[in-house]
């Protein structure tokens, strides 16, 4: 019998698992190699429901290296580079969308 | 200003070793994030999408120069160099590591700060009128009656896990600069037929998914007898509120569901088996708080100073004076608001420099003391009005005195997509645009007083339901979309706002403030009849035809 966490895994493409790195916060993806990445570049993708649920128990599994792990969408352009597949995903992986350094106009 | 005492150290002291303890067993792999989660949040540490989060109080929004030096130290050493003023009297730090949190808490403590209670269920920090103290017509400062409840709910075991958050505000004026309508809790300060100090007890205000506008439960509460009255109120939320659902589990829900003359009778049927308790305030331990807080030694002083009539001749002085300089309480005093939200800046955000060449400034002009208002703007509470001249010089050189205050481009706005974890849409960017669209002070006053909330999510950080143009933003289809009210107003007649028509996408959301704020130019009857006012009388309609019109 399925549990019903595993029947709440269901993707429909390409998708990376990602958290927070624990000791700073910083956003991390899971990588092909059982380790972790800053680079969204290093992320090992998945497009089936099974391997994405097998990744995201992996990275569960790292609760000192890693906090709230998730599987988010990506694109895989035709020559291999992943993009985050949504705004959020692409917020976290450029940073935000304002200038921090913006001098103040008053 | 109020002055810590060795227990009120002591606390803080122990706190911060307790959480270096929970921190190190954390990154030891000792403690599961599972376990570690309510610790952190129990001491202001969320986890947004980049980085941790670190929120800090600041009752009742009083800051010393010495604290808000500490605090750009904080945003230098631990942070990248800037910090965020939040409509609940706090400071966000966005970029914090859990590693070095200790160690910035540590640093906060020495100057009596801390982010005890910023988070999780329990009594969050109770606010007040940023011109406490200071105001004309005040009943009496409000912040002693804040410290008391500060004190008596720090740490207080039985609302420690209470069914959810619980936030309270306190206003002495007849003007509510402390949005207590809205709060879980409101007290209004006020005097009996007797002379004697009490409260209206006002309960059940909420934004968020469901907002609620508070009613008031008790038109008057004695003030020794505040502490047992707010325990009784959070006595029934505590036995009643719910747990099973977290949407539900505001007491605001509790109050709607029971209906408020229910809840006022199992509060009254509580408060009378506690009401002489221990918890009775005597008139020595409220005279004992007063006595911590110090005021400053005022000079006698006129109200029009040769500096003022001299400079009056500088029309970017006089623009900046008729906006952001408010009467003090005490001839030949002013206050001064800082504005938060130069154009194209993202709102309430204070980088280390500025807060630091403030901190001088507070020094220098306002008896060392700077106040942070629920708007996002801080506040210098004690200028004498022959410095006004040489302190706007010098706050305009910062980028702080932007004449915009209460403008339509002093915009509150929560984080937003940018930085929290659980926004739908980005609110930092949408008020950039806006404050680039409104950014000529003419037009800005011809407009007049209107406020625009923007939240990025339906928790309502950026207080959306009661701006008099709330912004909302929401998903469709992986696409940032903003509903839009307007007639919300978040002060002593405080109101939700209407919907004006269906969500519209993220590029239009500038264009679409501009119709309304056309349309209400169109539409008033006379220059000073303000925006709310316009759609008091009107309602939605003129306002969703000329939006939707042409979409």
């Amino acid at each position: 019998m399925t549990s019903p966490l595993q029947q709440k895994i269901r993707i429909t493409g390409p998708s990376m698992v990602t958290a927070n790195r624990a000791f700073d916060g910083v956003v991390i993806y899971r990588t092909a190699q059982q380790g972790w990445s800053a680079n969204l570049s290093d992320a090992a993708i998945v497009r089936a429901s099974d391997e994405a649920r097998v990744l995201l128990n992996e990275a569960n599994a790292d609760d000192v290296g890693a906090i709230g792990a998730y599987i988010a969408p990506v694109e895989v352009g035709d020559d291999g580079v992943i993009k985050p597949g949504n705004l959020r995903e692409h917020i976290r992986s450029a940073g935000v969308t304002i200038d921090l350094a913006a001098p103040a106009q008053p | 200003m109020y002055a810590y005492d060795e227990i009120d150290r002591t606390l803080i002291d122990e706190r911060v070793s307790e959480f270096r303890d929970q921190v190190k067993r954390r990154l030891s792999g000792e403690l599961t994030e599972d376990e570690f989660k309510m610790l952190r949040l129990q001491n202001g540490v969320y986890l947004q999408l980049h980085a941790y989060m670190l929120r800090v109080a600041i009752p009742y929004g009083t800051l010393s120069s010495k604290q808000l030096r500490v605090l750009a130290r904080i945003a230098r050493r631990y942070d990248r160099g800037y910090g965020h003023f939040t409509t609940r009297q706090n400071i966000q730090f966005n970029w914090i590591k859990l590693a070095e949190l200790p160690d910035a808490l540590a640093e906060l403590a020495e100057v009596d700060i801390h982010a005890m209670q910023t988070s999780g269920n329990n009594m969050r920090n109770v606010t007040s009128d940023q011109w406490a103290g200071v105001a004309p017509g005040e009943v009496e400062d409000p912040r002693i009656w804040s410290e008391i409840l500060r004190q008596h709910t720090t740490l207080h075991p039985e609302f420690s896990f209470l069914p959810r958050k619980f936030k309270i505000a306190i206003t002495a004026s007849a003007h509510d600069r402390a949005a207590i309508k809205v709060h879980d809790i409101g007290l209004r300060l006020r005097k009996n037929a007797e002379g004697e100090t009490g409260f209206e007890v006002l309960v059940g205000g909420g934004l968020g998914r469901t907002p609620f506008i508070a009613r008031t439960i008790k038109p008057f509460v004695h003030g020794r007898d505040i502490l047992s009255y707010v325990e009784a109120i959070l006595r029934v939320y505590n036995q009643y509120g719910r747990r099973d659902n977290i949407y539900k589990a505001r007491i605001k829900i509790l109050v709607h569901e029971l209906g408020i003359e229910v809840f006022a009778r199992e509060v009254e049927d509580e408060w009378r088996q506690m009401r002489g308790s221990a918890l009775m305030l005597d008139d020595s331990m409220i005279e004992e708080i007063r006595s911590r807080f110090f005021y400053p030694a005022y000079e006698k002083l006129p109200h029009m100073p040769d500096e003022l009539k001299k400079a009056a001749h500088d029309p970017h002085f006089e623009a900046w004076r008729r906006n952001s300089v408010f009467t003090h309480k005490v001839q030949g005093y002013s206050i001064a608001t800082l504005s938060l939200k130069p154009v194209g800046g993202p709102p309430g955000d204070a980088t280390a420099d500025q807060m630091e060449a403030i901190a001088d400034l507070a020094e220098k002009y306002s008896f060392g003391e700077i106040r942070v208002g629920h708007e996002q703007n801080l506040v210098l509470p004690h200028v004498a009005r022959r410095d006004l001249p040489a302190l706007w010089k010098a706050l305009d050189k910062i980028g702080v005195a932007t004449p915009n205050v209460n403008l339509v481009s002093d915009i509150i706005a929560c984080p937003g997509l940018d930085y929290c974890s659980l926004a739908n849409a980005r609110s930092i960017p949408i008020a950039q645009e806006l404050t680039r669209r409104f950014a000529d002070h003419d037009t800005a006053n011809l407009i007049g007083r209107l406020h625009i909330n923007i939240s990025g999510c339906i928790n309502a950080c950026g207080h959306h339901h009661v701006g008099h143009i709330g912004i909302l933003g929401v998903e469709k289809n992986d696409e940032e979309f903003y509903q839009i009210t307007i007639g919300g107003r978040a002060d002593e007649e405080a109101r939700i706002g209407a919907l004006i028509g269906p969500a519209v996408p993220y590029g239009e959301v500038a264009d679409v403030i501009e119709d309304i704020v056309e349309a209400y130019l169109a539409l008033r009857v006379r220059p000073d009849e303000l925006f709310v006012d316009t759609v008091k009388r009107l309602g939605v309609e003129p306002f969703r035809e000329r939006v939707y019109a042409t979409r």
